[in-house]
C-alpha cells in the first residue's frame, strides 16, 4: 500500500515536472529552429542591405527596417489605447461596479477576447477605415492608426482580465485600512489598491503588448502593408507594413531554402527577440517592485 | 428511439454513397493519363478544366501541376508531359533545344489574361496612358491633378509581391515591357493580400487607383481606358478589345503540345476551346479566347 502510494506520488510529481520543463524545451526548440532557418541570412545578405529602407523581396531588396518600425509604431499605438482603457475597465469592474454590473461585464469582456481577429479585420476594412478616412481627412483609411485601434481592441480584454484578477487578489484589509484613515475611494484606488496589485497589472500590460505585437491577420487586412519607414510620430496616420504581416503574406509562395525564405525566418527571429526583451524588462520591473513592497511590509 | 433509427438510416446512406464514390473509379479504371504542367497563373484554370473534363470522361485522368511556365516548357522538351502550360510565348532558344531533342512544340492559345486599372466611380479621370500609370505607380505623379483629375493625393493599391498579377503589372506597365528598366513600385504603394481588398478600397476611396484581373472587376468601380502612348486611342478593357489586341495590358495564355495533338489530348484541347470550358475561364477571372471562326 505504502509502496504503491509512493509510486503514484513519483509518477504524478514527475509528470508535473515534465510539463513544467516542456515549456522551456519548446521555447528553446523554437528558438533553435528560427536560428537554423534565419541565420543563413547573414551569410547571404549583407548587413548594410538588411538595414536598407526598401523591402521588395522579388528584386532582392531585403531592408527590414521599415517592417520593424511598422510593427513598433502599431504596437505603441495599440498600447497607448489598450493600457489606460484596459486598466480603467479593470478598476471599474473590480473596485467600483455594483455586483450585478460586474457579473454582466466580466463575461462580456471575456467574450470580446474570444473574437477571432479576422472578424475584427473585416470590421476594420468595412467600417473603421472608411470612417477614419473621412473623419481625419486622410488619403486612405488603411493606416497604422487603424491597425492600432483594432489591436488596442484586441489587447483590451487580455489587459482587463489579468489586471482585474490582480486587483481582486489585493486583501480587503488594505482598502479598509485606507478608508479608516479617511482616504476617498479614488485615493484608495490610486494610492493603495493599484500599487499593491502592481506586478499583476504590469503582467497584464505586457501580455496585452505581446498580444498586439504578435497579431497578424487584423494588421494585414487594415494597415495597407506599404513598407514605408516610419520616422515621425505622424507616420501613424500613413500605411505601414508589419513584420508579422510580411511573414504571413509571403511565406506561402516563397521557395524553400531561398534567400527570401531565410530572410523571413530572420524577421521571425527579430520578432522573437523583441518579445523576449519585452518580457525580460517586464519581469525585472516586477521583481524589483516586489522587493520594495516586501521591504515596506516587513 | 425513432430519431436514433433515422440517424442510423442517414449515416448508412452516407456511408453507402461514400463507398460507391470511392470505388467508382476502380470499377472503370482510367485507361488514359494526361500530364499537364507549367505556369502558376494557369494552374487553377487547368485544374478546374481537368476536374470538369474528368467528370465527363471517367476513363481519363489528368494530372495538373504548377511550377512556372519555364518548368512546364522544360518538361515538354524532356517529353515528360503531354501539355505544357505557359503564360508567355515559348522562346526561340527553347524551340531550338526542343528540335534538337526531336520535339516539335505546337502552340495553342487557350485563354487570355487582361488586367483592368480601376478607380473610384466618383473619380473624374477615365483615361490614362501607360506612361502615366507607370509614373503614378513609381511615385513620379502623386496627385490626381497631375493627370487631369481633382486636387487629391493618389493612393496606389497593388497585389502582394507573390502574386503573378503583381509581377506581370510590374513588367508590362511600370517598366513598359522593357527588360532593362529597373523601375520599382513606389514604397508607399499599398500591398493588399487579396483582390477583394483592392476592390473594396477602390469602391470606397475616391483617392485610390488599383488593378485587378478583368474578370474580377465589379460594376461599381470605374475601369480606366488605356492608351499605349500619347495620341493613341484610349481603349477600355473588354472581351472584344482583349481579343483584337487593342487593349494594352493583356496577354495570351498558352498550352504547348509535342506535334499536332492526337487522340485524347486533341479531344481535351478541343473541349478547352468549347463554349462550356471557356465559361470556366470567365468564372476564374480570365478572358475567354474567342476562337476565330473556321475559314470556309
Amino acid at each position: 500500500m505504502e509502496k504503491s502510494l509512493n509510486w503514484r506520488e513519483f509518477i504524478i510529481t514527475s509528470s508535473i515536472k515534465a510539463s513544467g520543463y516542456s515549456a522551456i524545451v519548446f521555447v528553446l526548440l523554437i528558438f533553435f529552429f528560427l536560428l537554423r532557418e534565419g541565420l543563413p541570412t547573414l551569410g547571404e545578405v549583407e548587413a548594410s542591405s538588411l538595414l536598407n529602407i526598401r523591402w521588395y523581396p522579388i528584386e532582392n531588396y531585403f531592408g527590414i527596417l521599415p517592417l520593424i518600425t511598422g510593427s513598433l509604431i502599431i504596437t505603441l499605438g495599440a498600447a497607448l489605447i489598450a493600457v489606460p482603457f484596459g486598466i480603467g475597465t479593470a478598476v471599474y469592474i473590480s473596485e467600483i461596479a455594483p455586483r450585478w454590473m460586474r457579473e454582466i461585464l466580466k463575461p462580456l469582456v471575456e467574450l470580446l477576447g474570444g473574437l477571432p481577429s479576422v472578424v475584427l479585420g473585416f470590421l476594420g476594412i468595412l467600417v473603421v477605415s472608411p470612417y477614419l478616412r473621412v473623419l481625419l481627412d486622410l488619403p486612405t483609411g488603411l493606416t497604422a492608426f487603424t491597425g492600432s485601434l483594432l489591436l488596442g481592441g484586441i489587447a483590451v480584454p487580455t489587459v482587463v482580465s489579468v489586471a482585474e484578477d490582480a486587483l481582486d487578489s489585493v486583501p480587503r484589509a488594505y482598502r479598509e485600512g485606507a478608508w479608516a484613515l479617511g482616504a476617498t475611494k479614488w485615493q484608495t484606488i490610486w494610492r493603495v489598491t493599484l500599487p499593491a496589485a502592481r506586478s499583476g497589472v504590469l503582467t497584464a500590460v505586457m501580455l496585452g503588448v505581446g498580444r498586439a505585437i504578435g497579431e497578424t491577420m487584423t494588421v494585414m487586412m487594415v494597415t495597407g502593408n506599404a513598407p514605408v519607414l516610419a520616422t515621425r510620430l505622424g507616420s501613424i496616420f500613413s500605411p505601414v507594413r508589419t513584420m508579422t504581416a510580411t511573414i504571413a503574406a509571403e511565406m506561402g509562395e516563397v521557395a524553400n531554402g531561398s534567400t527570401h525564405y531565410h530572410v523571413l525566418f530572420f524577421i521571425g527571429m527579430v520578432l522573437f527577440l523583441i518579445s523576449l526583451v519585452v518580457n525580460i524588462i517586464a519581469s525585472s520591473v516586477v521583481f524589483r517592485a516586489k522587493k520594495r513592497a516586501e521591504r515596506i511590509l516587513s | 428511439m425513432k430519431r436514433i433509427a433515422l440517424f442510423f438510416l442517414l449515416s448508412s446512406f452516407l456511408l453507402a454513397s461514400c463507398g460507391s464514390n470511392s470505388s467508382g473509379p476502380d470499377n472503370t479504371s482510367p485507361k488514359i493519363y494526361i500530364e499537364n504542367k507549367g505556369s502558376d497563373t494557369i494552374v487553377n484554370l487547368a485544374l478546374a478544366w481537368a476536374e470538369r473534363y474528368q467528370a465527363e470522361h471517367a476513363d481519363v485522368r489528368i494530372s495538373v501541376t504548377g511550377g512556372g511556365s519555364g518548368t512546364g516548357i522544360a518538361a515538354l522538351i524532356n517529353n515528360t508531359v503531354d501539355l505544357a502550360n505557359a503564360s508567355r510565348q515559348i522562346k526561340a532558344e527553347e524551340i531550338e533545344e526542343a528540335k534538337s531533342k526531336g520535339i516539335e512544340p505546337v502552340e495553342h492559345i487557350i485563354a487570355r489574361d487582361a488586367i483592368a486599372v480601376i478607380v473610384n466611380s466618383n473619380n473624374p479621370v477615365s483615361e490614362l496612358t501607360l506612361q502615366q500609370i507607370s509614373d503614378i505607380y513609381s511615385g513620379k505623379i502623386t496627385n490626381w491633378g497631375g493627370v487631369g483629375g481633382e486636387d487629391r493625393p493618389i493612393v496606389k493599391l497593388s497585389r502582394e509581391t507573390n502574386s503573378g498579377t503583381h509581377v506581370y503589372f510590374l513588367e508590362t506597365v511600370l517598366r513598359l515591357g522593357n527588360n532593362e528598366d529597373k523601375t520599382l513600385f513606389s514604397m508607399d504603394t499599398l500591398l493588399l493580400p487579396s483582390s477583394e481588398g483592392i476592390i473594396s478600397e477602390v469602391r470606397d476611396n475616391p483617392n485610390a487607383i488599383g488593378y485587378d484581373g478583368l474578370g474580377y472587376v465589379p460594376h461599381d468601380v470605374k475601369m480606366i481606358a488605356i492608351a499605349i502612348e500619347e495620341g493613341a486611342p484610349y481603349v477600355l478593357p473588354s472581351i472584344e478589345t482583349v481579343n483584337d489586341k487593342s487593349y494594352a495590358i493583356a496577354r495570351d495564355l498558352y498550352m504547348y503540345t509535342n506535334g499536332e495533338p492526337t487522340g485524347i489530348v486533341k479531344d481535351y484541347l478541343d473541349w478547352i476551346l468549347s463554349a462550356e470550358a471557356q465559361e470556366i475561364v470567365a468564372e476564374l477571372g480570365f478572358v475567354p479566347a474567342l476562337t476565330p471562326s473556321p475559314s470556309p
